[in-house]
């Protein structure tokens, strides 16, 4: 059940870093109403076999000690570019393990590019990019075993239903066959989609899809889920649904969230640490309060400014004639769009 | 659903009540080293049958052209008796080549679903699997010769039923199906190489009407290699499908065939699709 590489398994040292680790505006508190119960109640069963039952002191403290100087993400100069297009121009950035980190930006900000390096979709032609300290451009199949990717697009196979679209990646994560089925129907019932595990995908709403997506992601315990734009095309309450989930689950197994998203208010109510990216690289960073203050202080405005203003003051004039994205950047965005109903 | 009860629930935790998150708490412990393969070769056929169980009709609209094929061009010819067959009625001899053509479209189509899945994300998604391109590549492949195997089957069925004297050995058969699958993969990894390169389904569909009349023509499915004018032979010499349905009919039929060398040829082939469309599908990726 264990597994028996020392930094093989979340499960030990996950819940201390969840609680302790800096991730005061957050923990706890939206994980919110619906499913919180699932969340916490069900974990607490979890590491009762591999370790010291509750949230131990001994162990789980000497597993974090082991990893505080490891990053969950770290790029440093990363650079990629499309022909003359200079996507990601100098990216430095850094994920804290167990946060929610949030990159924010307008379309064509590089926002896709960075994920797609990190995610070692893309080779990473400079700079550095290290995924709990394996080098993306060198351990590909290393990181690639740590992460859950959510791309944008509503990517389940419409033709197969919840639990067969889980199950493909449960396959592909190497889950043995005797504990595939339990682990599928858990991450379907993690997200809340248990009675409509044997429907076809096609016939979900949008939001069961990114769901179901989640529950893909999930199914191979990540340390690291990648979310690209999650909530795009979604309406609010299928929104509401999606991040609710997404803390429900983080909360429970202390993974660590990489969300891109270009919706501010969901940034400033979801995320730990915000870095706002604007034509290729990060051009401020921090939690979301703090930024906002800051630009409070700057502007000495009585109005404590948005995450949006805050934007528009670091990425300054250029904002409208840069930003926006390709053709392409529209096109896909659209294509979601229209999948979504 | 989300009723879980606040109280641990340890000793049960085995996922039986599907409650709980406690197993997506744990990595799965890696496959190493050959292991990968086969099991992403697995996971690939599983999708494409549970995909075909879903929805059947592919397999029945696909299965009116070769009974018309069968039907109407072999019941016609073999009344004219203008292709020299070794003495086998014309509709006995065109069965197998029918049986490879239809197998054929199927597997030359499959590059359509690759860049449909592309356009979605879902190729994306597999790429950030531990699942080496090659072992992906391989995975589809065999997904299409399943799919084109179930196909095959059914006109297998048809043709039985046209009265068309068929083998019932099963070694034979498991034969057949190997040529099938293997001819299969070849088809399937020239259309994902096609669809690396011209990155578009429109393209790819008009490659695909391009080359698959060319290809059956281009073969002994018909008629046999002995007819040809001499640079037609020259086509069917390095055709795979003329290889493909020299083995199907010595196996179905009992003509003569030279089956070493037909199972060379499709094997070699099928490798040589497999390295190919695995260097071409980091270009889908971006």
């Amino acid at each position: 059940m264990t597994s028996d590489k020392p930094d093989g398994s979340g499960t030990g040292g996950t819940p201390d870093v969840a609680g302790t680790a800096e991730t005061p505006s957050r923990s706890g508190a939206p994980a919110g109403a619906p499913v919180a119960s699932e969340g916490p109640g069900g974990f607490e069963g979890g590491p009762a076999g591999p370790a010291e039952g509750a949230p131990g002191a001994v162990g789980a403290s000497s597993v974090a000690a082991d990893r505080v100087s490891v990053e969950a993400v770290s790029c440093t100069g990363l650079a990629h570019a499309f022909g003359e297009t200079r996507a990601v121009d100098g990216l430095d950035l850094a994920v804290r393990e167990g946060e929610v980190f949030g990159l924010l930006g307008p379309n064509g900000a590089g926002k896709t590019t960075a994920i797609r390096c990190i995610t070692t979709l893309l080779p990473v032609p400079a700079g550095m990019v290290r995924v709990f300290g394996h080098d993306a451009a060198k351990e590909r199949m290393a990181v690639r075993r740590l992460l859950g990717y959510v791309p944008q697009q509503l990517s389940a196979d419409s033709a197969l239903t919840g639990r067969e679209n889980v199950a493909l990646f449960a396959r592909v994560f190497d889950v043995p066959r005797r504990e595939r089925a339990a682990r599928v129907t858990q991450a379907l019932a993690a997200v809340g989609l248990a009675d409509a595990a044997d429907r076809l995908a096609g016939t979900y709403s949008g939001g069961m899809v990114r769901r179901l997506e989640l529950a893909q992601a999930l199914v191979s315990a990540p340390r690291l889920l990648i979310l690209d734009e999650p909530t795009i095309g979604l309406d609010p309450i299928a929104r509401t649904g999606v991040w609710e989930h997404i803390n429900a689950v983080r909360a429970a197994t202390g993974m660590t969230v990489l969300v891109t998203t270009h919706y501010m208010d969901e940034a400033d109510q979801y995320c730990d640490r915000v870095g706002l990216m604007h034509r290729g690289r990060v051009r401020a960073l921090g939690t979301p309060t703090a930024l906002r203050h800051g630009l409070a202080e700057r502007r000495g405005a009585d109005r404590l400014p948005t995450l949006e203003d805050v934007f528009r003051d670091v990425a300054g004039s250029g904002l409208d004639d840069h930003s926006g994205g390709g053709f392409r950047d529209v096109r896909s965005t659209r294509r979601t769009a229209r999948r979504v109903g | 659903m989300s009723e879980a009860p606040a109280a641990p629930r340890a000793a049960s935790a085995d996922g039986s009540t599907g409650d709980g998150i406690a197993l997506l708490l744990t990595p799965p412990v890696p496959r190493a080293g050959w292991r990968v393969l086969p099991a992403r070769v697995i996971a690939m056929c599983a999708v494409e049958l549970q995909k075909l169980r879903h929805d059947r009709t592919e397999l029945y609209t696909r299965a009116v052209q070769p009974a018309l094929w069968l039907l109407i061009f072999g019941q016609t010819f073999t009344r004219i008796r203008a292709i020299p067959t070794g003495g086998v009625p014309y509709i006995d001899y065109l069965a197998p080549g029918i049986i490879a053509q239809s197998a054929m479209f199927i597997a030359i189509f499959y590059g359509i679903q690759i860049i449909w899945e592309r356009d979605a994300g879902i190729l994306n998604k597999l790429l950030v699997t531990p699942t080496p391109r090659s072992a992906l590549i391989t995975g589809k492949a065999f997904a299409a010769g399943v799919k084109s195997l179930v196909q095959a089957v059914v006109v297998i069925v048809i043709a039985a039923l046209l009265g068309v004297a068929l083998t019932w050995n099963p070694l034979k058969l498991l034969g057949v199906a190997l040529a099938v699958v293997l001819a299969s993969v070849f088809f399937s990894c020239l259309s994902m190489t096609i669809a690396g390169i011209v990155l578009s389904r429109d393209r790819l569909m008009g490659f695909g009407q391009a080359i698959t009349m060319p290809l059956f023509f281009g073969s002994n499915a018909l008629y046999p290699v002995s007819v040809m004018p001499g640079w037609l032979q020259a086509v069917s010499k390095v055709n795979p499908l003329s290889y493909q349905v020299d083995a199907l009919r010595g196996l179905l039929l009992g003509t003569p065939a030279h089956l070493a060398a037909d199972f060379a040829v499709l094997t070699v082939a099928a490798a040589a699709g497999i390295t190919a469309a695995s260097a071409l599908l980091g270009r889908l990726a971006r």
